[in-house]
């Protein structure tokens, strides 16, 4: 895996491409069409599986939700056979070791959310800790938010030099960066946020945290997909994607992979570049292919909720 | 080769196999095509007179799909003499608002058979499913409706002026819009209070009968709407017929000007919408990756067989060599093959005689030394299919940036100002449409008062509406379709 570094020649960022958004919603609407059906849909929805990013990320959260929730990582629902475990849990830093201990060997991933998350609102010091914690801990992958405060006036150096740090903090682990795209009102600067994250470093370019709405919206992540595809062939060093955040249904993260398919080709369809962040798809996904093979829709009760 | 670039990966994007879609193919089963149809005349389905039929086939399997009758000079002048009777004796002294009712009639009844309507279109046409259920029909059923509401309000659709009927109207299609162009023939020369007397094209004659078929359900008056299929002596019949007032006609240039000559000094009115080589300009600010879905979009829409397609691209020199390399890539991942599939992006090639006319001027691109690139998917073995394909290095003097070709051909000249794009767009013997993509809007406005074309869009393309007029300059044809100029096309309007 080539993995991307901290570029040296950065562009002018004032100068990232405009996106139409008009255009945009017309050609989501277009992979929206796509009719995936029989085999192509048993194929995809295992795919969607094996791409989730099981997420905790509640102030309630203890050591005994995240363990139930990295067993239902490996079991998703074993009475149907077949099936993949998802790529990665993602939890809150205190609650790395824990989750780690539960995986153990069974190669799913601990992503922790770091740098003051969701809110990014701290010091840099406290930032850097806080990722260096999560680290030590074991966390294979560091989700951290950009300063949205910063970007929003105009500071991109800053927020470059940031993602930056974190990179350099985040040793081994692999970076995603979240703009919380929510917040940043146009598809322009969810464009613009693409390109300083991927020149600054990041593994993996991510939509939201989950606490603001609108989150993942196709219009999004496909502008993003854009900028990690013109990323690519610019400097040949692939970043994933990870739309998180209002994804709950088979049918819309279907659609997600035709995105995919279609704007960056058959080598982005893997979990290592690219994830769902989601809570509640698993069991839609899961309800969906048992409806596949049995004919019938069960009810929610016959899925574990953890 | 530095060093460091030794180490850097090749950018290319796998967009072959891997996850893929079933088929997904479209249900025939709620449509029952008849083996043979006839001539819609005066209200009936009569036999042509001379007795001959000829077979109407589906382009993406080469089947037969059923017999046409081919109407010759005799049941032309029948159905002429029908629609002046309906004219006189019934349509002209119907009160306005309920010529209105029938045509809002004749438009749900479209509405409640658009499945049918759909699958008739593609099976015919070879376009996709996805267009003729999204855009054909759709677009169809609203030309009926806008029109309807205008029957009524004629009076202040051109205030202060005396509008009145011209009688009866000859009407010629093409086939790349078969329903769609029906649909704006007759909508606004029945809401006009004309009659009317259609032809549809050799090759698609199918939907327009299923037309007929629902236009006969609405319970409008014999003789108002006559429907003869045949070939173009059927049509030479109708432009030539003395007793006929306006002749409306939209299809190739050539056959456009034997019209023009033909009822000129006639006194019949004409509207003629023609063939066009519209250019598509991309400024260097433009939205890149919007812009090459507008591209696409603009001359891949229907397999190339729009007369307004953006099948001459320019782009602007420091963007050149970005937006050619998006197109490649988005060229690999278009669908092309069996029109009835959902997935499917690009259909059936019309006609064999088509897809020789789009071989012959792919080999004049080669010839001229062009470069070519073809899309890499995979197309069917059986049926009328072509590759997309992109000419990069084309010259303005060179003949595939000149003429049309009717296809999925683009050819791509690069440009570096302003002056000299206007220049290059405007130097064509067409000016149907035209397309420009700039995030600037002060520029769209220059451009939009500069480019000699009748449609221009902005950061988009091929975007249709009965609202909005439609033709063109110089040998694109002259006259408008749609909206109000379309209704004003068939209406004596005095002062």
């Amino acid at each position: 895996m080539n993995r991307n570094k901290t570029v040296k020649n950065i562009p002018d960022f004032k100068l990232s491409p405009t996106v139409d958004k008009v255009g945009v919603e017309e050609r989501v609407a277009r992979f929206q069409t796509r009719s995936i059906k029989n085999e192509s849909k048993v194929q995809g929805l295992k795919l969607v599986l094996n791409m989730i990013d099981l997420t905790t990320l509640e102030g309630k959260d203890t050591p005994g939700k995240v363990r139930q929730l990295c067993y239902k990582a490996q079991h998703l629902h074993d009475l149907q056979e077949g099936l993949p475990t998802v790529a990665a849990i993602c939890v809150y830093p205190t609650m790395v070791a824990e989750a780690k201990k539960a995986l153990g060997d069974s190669g799913i991933k601990v992503a922790s959310v770091s740098t003051a998350f969701p809110s990014g609102q701290s010091t840099m010091e406290i930032k850097l800790l806080d990722t260096k914690f999560a680290v030590d801990n074991g966390a294979d992958e560091i989700d951290m938010v950009i300063s949205r405060g910063k970007f929003l006036a105009g500071d991109y150096s800053f927020v470059f030099d940031e993602i930056a740090a974190i990179k350099e903090a985040c040793g081994k682990a692999r970076l995603k960066v979240i703009f919380e795209t929510g917040e940043l009102a146009s598809l322009d600067q969810v464009r613009r946020a693409s390109d300083i994250a991927m020149y600054a470093g990041a593994d993996f370019i991510k939509t939201s945290t989950g606490k603001i709405q609108p989150a993942a919206t196709m219009q999004v992540t496909y502008t993003m997909l854009c900028a990690i595809k013109d990323f690519y062939r610019k400097t040949g060093v692939k970043v994933g994607m990870k739309p998180a955040g209002g994804i709950s249904s088979s049918k819309l993260a279907l659609h997600n992979l035709v995105m995919v398919k279609e704007t960056l080709g058959n080598d982005w369809l893997t979990n290592e570049w690219f994830r769902f962040g989601a809570s509640s798809l698993a069991n839609d996904v899961l309800m969906q292919l048992v409806k596949q093979e049995t004919g019938h829709y069960q009810s929610a009760d016959y899925f574990s909720i953890d | 080769m530095t060093k460091k670039d030794k180490h850097k990966e090749k950018a290319t994007f796998d967009f072959n196999g891997g996850w893929d879609y079933s088929p997904s193919p479209e249900s025939t089963s709620h449509v029952k095509l008849k083996e043979r149809y006839d001539l819609y005349i005066d209200g009936k389905f009569v036999a042509p007179n001379s007795g001959k039929y000829f077979q109407t086939t589906n382009p993406a399997t080469e089947k037969v799909l059923a017999e046409v009758a081919q109407a010759d000079e005799s049941d032309v002048d029948k159905a002429v003499k029908a629609a002046r009777k309906a004219y006189e004796n019934v349509w002209s002294k119907l009160s306005a608002k309920e010529r209105g009712k029938y045509i809002y009639r004749i438009a749900r009844l479209m509405q409640e058979k658009a499945r049918e309507l759909a699958v008739v279109e593609t099976l015919d046409a070879g376009k996709t499913i996805r267009e003729s259920r999204d855009v054909d029909v759709p677009l169809a059923c609203n030309h009926f409706f806008y029109y309807a509401g205008w029957a009524d309000k004629l009076e202040y659709a051109f205030p202060n002026r005396t509008v009145s009927s011209l009688g009866v109207a000859g009407q010629i299609i093409p086939w790349n819009f078969p329903l769609l162009m029906a649909a704006w023939k007759i909508a606004p020369a029945l809401a006009a209070g004309n009659t009317v007397v259609l032809k549809p094209a050799e090759t698609t004659p199918l939907t327009a009968m299923l037309l007929a078929e629902i236009i006969h359900e609405s319970g409008l008056p014999a003789g108002v709407v006559n429907i003869l299929t045949g070939y173009g002596d059927t049509g030479a019949a109708i432009v030539n017929h003395p007793d006929i007032n306006k002749i409306a006609f939209t299809g190739s240039t050539n056959v456009g000007k034997i019209i023009q000559k033909a009822v000129a000094g006639t006194g019949k009115k004409l509207t003629l919408e023609l063939g066009g080589k519209s250019a598509n300009i991309v400024f260097e600010d433009a939205p890149i990756d919007q812009a090459v879905e507008g591209i696409v979009n603009g001359i891949f829409f229907n397999q190339g067989h729009v007369c307004c397609a953006g099948s001459r691209l320019f782009v602007q020199e420091s963007v050149a060599e970005e937006v050619i390399q998006k197109l490649k890539d988005r060229l690999d991942t278009l669908y092309v093959g069996d029109p009835l599939d959902k997935n499917t992006d690009i259909g059936a090639i019309n006609s064999k005689e088509q897809l020789e006319t789009i071989r012959k001027y792919i080999k004049i691109g080669k010839d001229e030394g062009a470069n070519m690139y073809e899309s890499s998917c995979e197309i069917p073995k059986k049926g009328y299919f072509v590759r997309p394909i992109l000419f990069t290095d084309v010259a303005q003097s060179s003949r595939i940036a000149q003429e049309e070709i009717f296809g999925p051909v683009l050819t791509i000249q690069t440009f570096r100002t302003i002056d000299e794009v206007i220049q290059k767009a405007n130097n064509s013997p067409y000016g149907l449409a035209a397309g420009v993509w700039t995030d600037k809007g002060s520029r769209i406005f220059n451009m939009t008062s500069k480019l000699r074309a009748g449609v221009i869009w902005a950061n988009t393309y091929n975007k249709f509406d009965p609202t909005s007029p439609f033709g063109g300059y110089k040998e694109s044809g002259f006259g408008r379709e749609g909206g109000l100029q379309g209704l004003g096309a068939y209406l004596k309007i005095e002062r």
